[in-house]
């Protein structure tokens, strides 16, 4: 009897072997293999999903970071919308904080599992997943029959979403950062128009404090909202041969300007600006005092006045006391005063994409479209026809500035290779707390681009 | 003490081998602990031989790994002023966790183990930090140490006392270590007061009972007698204590994401950066492979410093 169970019990043991030894080859095998093999034949791996797809029901992924509620509403509307006309289509959205997504999507990446549309912001990090053979080159969709979808589109925003010429996602929004600013407080403060020059800037920082407002909201703990203002007055100080030189190598990131960016930068630190603890807010707490009127400026992109009214009390932010400047000029600077930094936000596309995923993307960056965003005040439209329909006096004189710009610079934490962006991030960071001077940020920096400038 | 003689026997049983019957045990105690050793060197030993290999490359963590580095990564981890405060931090915790936490959660573990009224409450509501995901740990202590008085609970307290100013608590790069320090502490007290109550509960009454009689006061009955025989439970108490202080990372990525500047870095947060913020997955592996080093190294340590068995101390 007792020999029986053994029996028994062994053959189990051996079959719970021979399963579990199995399993792990089935999983740990197409890690290494996939992510070599894609980039070497993609034409292979597209050509059997093109002909079956039709007749099968196909799943759409898709991550966005479209918090607000509007906003939110408003893609899952044209998903709906798209499903009822394309019933074999089921598209499943992810919607995450900007932070969570950048983390998530990393981890994806890195086990070679894009979702088929995704967030992006084109630039370093873009072309880091493109380089990997993780995105699908979606160039001949562009361009069929005879580029009729790459015409719609605006080609400078496009052009940020292409990798060695080709185009591995699409934009639908592009604007600029900015001063975005509370009228109701500067008035308090006796500031009678927005500054236009960097020594105008620090006097109302000086006019504010006098008067007890917190100048500018900051959340310097998610470190970007910081960077942009050193990224500003790099531009401002430096114009486009600075930072071009810098990138092609036949300049280094501690050239003149860049330093001189960080003493800039430390003049307006030492005024104390900014609400108390800013060293660790996030973005978050930043739109928050903008939105509850407890902060007057902020320097943030064109997706600003939709998150402050999303975080503030009431949700409905200050209204029409919110008003906008753009970056102020810096006195001796090279750079010409319409320069400026700023990107927007698009989808790029996964390589496991099906047809479907990408039709849905045209779909998502039709005219009509992109009025449903105008008509929130989420986006400045890329695509020609977008913009009817575009009546929040802000957005216009943000689009026109960001039209009569020169020279346009693409955040450098995006336009830079991932491992620089976090180092400028930080770097910047330290300026802020007083940790790093100026010249030992630049120089950080600089070595991060003797590594990864090659 | 009496199970003391059957210890030899069980030696003396293992040792004899050669009967089949043996035999066939040995073979059934492998075929059993087979399933748990696959995993277990599926999903722990591999990944620690893949980090040590993917720690010799400059690699991004996309594709395979082709550009070889040797020991270039391990080399400039110990040149990095960062990695050094993330060291300094962890050691910090550590001293914070043995010197503040355990007692605290020894006093507390007394306190309840004792006959005090309402007991029962108390143990519940102190065990409870511990029942809550870090996740949702973190974003409540966010909210509690929020610098803005009309928002966070501490600094709305702390501005009705005279002369008292808000604090940027998690904004300041002098206190905000400590600031994580009470949210670690408000955790991970309750895990440890636990820990310490069921060793309480092993030491027979009797033996206080003995000391009280013999005129000893209360405080002489709880360094003399109650202390000694908790030993085998602080030994687990502060082994724990110390390996999670050394990995620390979930409540300290979400409440700081270990800045500002690098103020509240520990080994962890200092890893995850580089491999899945900065894209450098072999210099992250190598800061892994020193995390597993120290991690290693503690442990073997301190077993051989504490080695003398449980069966001689507690009772």
């Amino acid at each position: 009897m007792s020999r029986k169970i053994y029996m028994i019990l062994s053959v189990l043991l051996i079959a719970a072997f021979a399963i579990s030894a199995c399993a792990p080859q089935a999983t740990a095998a197409p890690d290494r293999p996939a992510a070599t093999d894609a980039p070497a034949q993609p034409a292979a791996t597209d050509a059997p999903v093109a002909t079956e797809a039709p007749t099968e029901k196909v799943t759409i992924t898709w991550w966005h970071i479209s918090t607000a509620d509007e906003h939110k509403a408003v893609w899952q509307k044209m998903a709906d919308d798209y499903m009822a006309a394309h019933p074999n289509v089921n598209i499943e959205i992810t919607v995450l904080e900007n932070e969570a997504f950048k983390t998530k999507l990393t981890t994806v990446m890195q086990s070679g599992e894009p979702p088929d549309i995704f967030q992006s912001w084109g630039g370093g990090v873009m072309n880091e997943y493109a380089n990997a053979g993780l995105l699908k080159d979606i160039t001949a969709d562009l361009d069929a029959d005879g580029g009729a979808w790459r015409n719609t589109f605006a080609p400078g925003a496009l052009g940020v979403y292409a990798y060695k010429g080709e185009n591995y996602g699409v934009p639908w929004d592009m604007g600029m950062i900015g001063f975005w600013y509370n009228k109701e407080l500067f008035a308090k403060a006796g500031i009678a128009a927005p500054p236009t020059t960097w020594t105008e800037l620090l006097e109302d920082v000086k006019a504010l404090k006098a008067a007890g407002i917190t100048p500018i909201a900051l959340g310097e703990g998610d470190k970007w909202p910081g960077m942009h203002m050193w990224a500003y007055l790099v531009t401002r100080l430096g114009g486009k041969a600075n930072f071009e030189g810098a990138l092609l190598r036949t300049g280094s990131f501690t050239d003149a300007p860049f330093v001189e960016a960080g003493n800039k930068l430390q003049e307006l630190i030492a005024l104390e600006p900014f609400q108390d603890g800013f060293l660790g807010a996030t973005y978050g707490d930043e739109a928050t005092a903008m939105g509850n009127g407890k902060a007057a400026m902020e320097l943030m992109g064109q997706w600003a006045p939709a998150v402050e009214k999303d975080n503030s009390e009431d949700k409905k932010g200050i209204g029409d006391n919110l008003g906008w400047f753009p970056f102020p000029m810096v006195e001796g600077g090279a750079g010409d005063p319409g320069d400026a930094v700023g990107g927007g936000n698009g989808f790029a596309i996964g390589k496991n994409a099906s047809p479907e995923a990408i039709d849905f993307v045209k779909y998502l960056t039709t005219a009509g479209a992109q009025q449903a965003l105008v008509k929130i005040n989420v986006a400045i439209p890329v695509v020609k026809g977008g913009e009817v329909g575009m009546s929040d006096p802000l957005m216009i004189t943000l689009q026109q500035s960001l039209a009569q710009a020169k020279y346009f610079q693409l955040y450098y934490d995006q336009a830079l290779p991932p491992a620089m962006g976090s180092v400028i991030n930080d770097s910047v960071q330290g300026i802020f707390a007083g940790t790093l001077t100026p010249e030992q940020a630049a120089q950080a920096i600089e070595d991060a681009a003797k590594q990864e400038l090659k | 003490m009496q199970s003391l003689p059957a210890i030899p026997n069980i030696l003396k049983l293992k040792k004899g081998t050669g009967s089949p019957r043996n035999f066939r045990d040995n073979l059934i105690i492998f075929l059993f602990l087979l399933p748990a050793i696959i995993l277990f060197l599926l999903f722990v030993v591999y990944p620690i031989f893949q980090s040590i290999y993917y720690s010799l490359f400059n690699w991004k963590g996309f594709g395979p790994a082709v550009d070889f580095v040797g020991l270039e990564n391990f080399k400039n981890i110990i040149k990095d002023k960062v990695f050094l405060i993330a060291l300094r931090n962890g050691f910090l915790i550590i001293a914070l966790s043995l010197f503040v936490q355990l007692p605290l959660s020894l006093m507390l573990a007394v306190l309840v183990g004792r006959d005090l009224p309402g007991r029962v409450f108390f143990r519940m509501i102190f065990f409870m930090p511990y029942v809550l995901s870090e996740v949702i740990a973190a974003l409540m202590w966010l909210f509690i140490l929020n610098p803005d008085p009309e928002r966070g609970f501490i600094n709305a307290i702390l501005i009705l006392l005279p002369g008292v100013k808000a604090q940027a608590w998690l904004g300041n790069t002098d206190i905000v270590l400590i600031s994580v320090f009470a949210a670690l502490t408000w955790k991970y007290f309750g895990y440890h007061m636990l820990l310490f109550l069921t060793g309480l509960q092993n030491i027979p009454q009797e033996v206080e009972e003995a000391g009280r009689i013999d005129g000893a006061n209360t405080f002489q009955n709880f360094f003399y007698i109650t202390l000694p025989l908790l030993a085998s439970t602080i030994r687990t108490s502060v082994y724990i204590s110390v390996l999670g202080s050394l990995q620390q990372f979930i409540l300290v990525w979400i409440m700081t994401k270990g800045g500002p500047v690098n103020a509240s870095e520990t080994m962890a947060t200092y890893m995850y950066r580089f491999g899945f913020v900065r894209f450098q997955l072999g210099y992250g592996s190598a800061v892994a492979i020193y995390m597993f080093l120290i991690c290693l190294v503690f442990s073997l340590f301190y077993q051989r410093l504490t080695r003398q068995p449980d069966y001689l101390t507690g009772i």
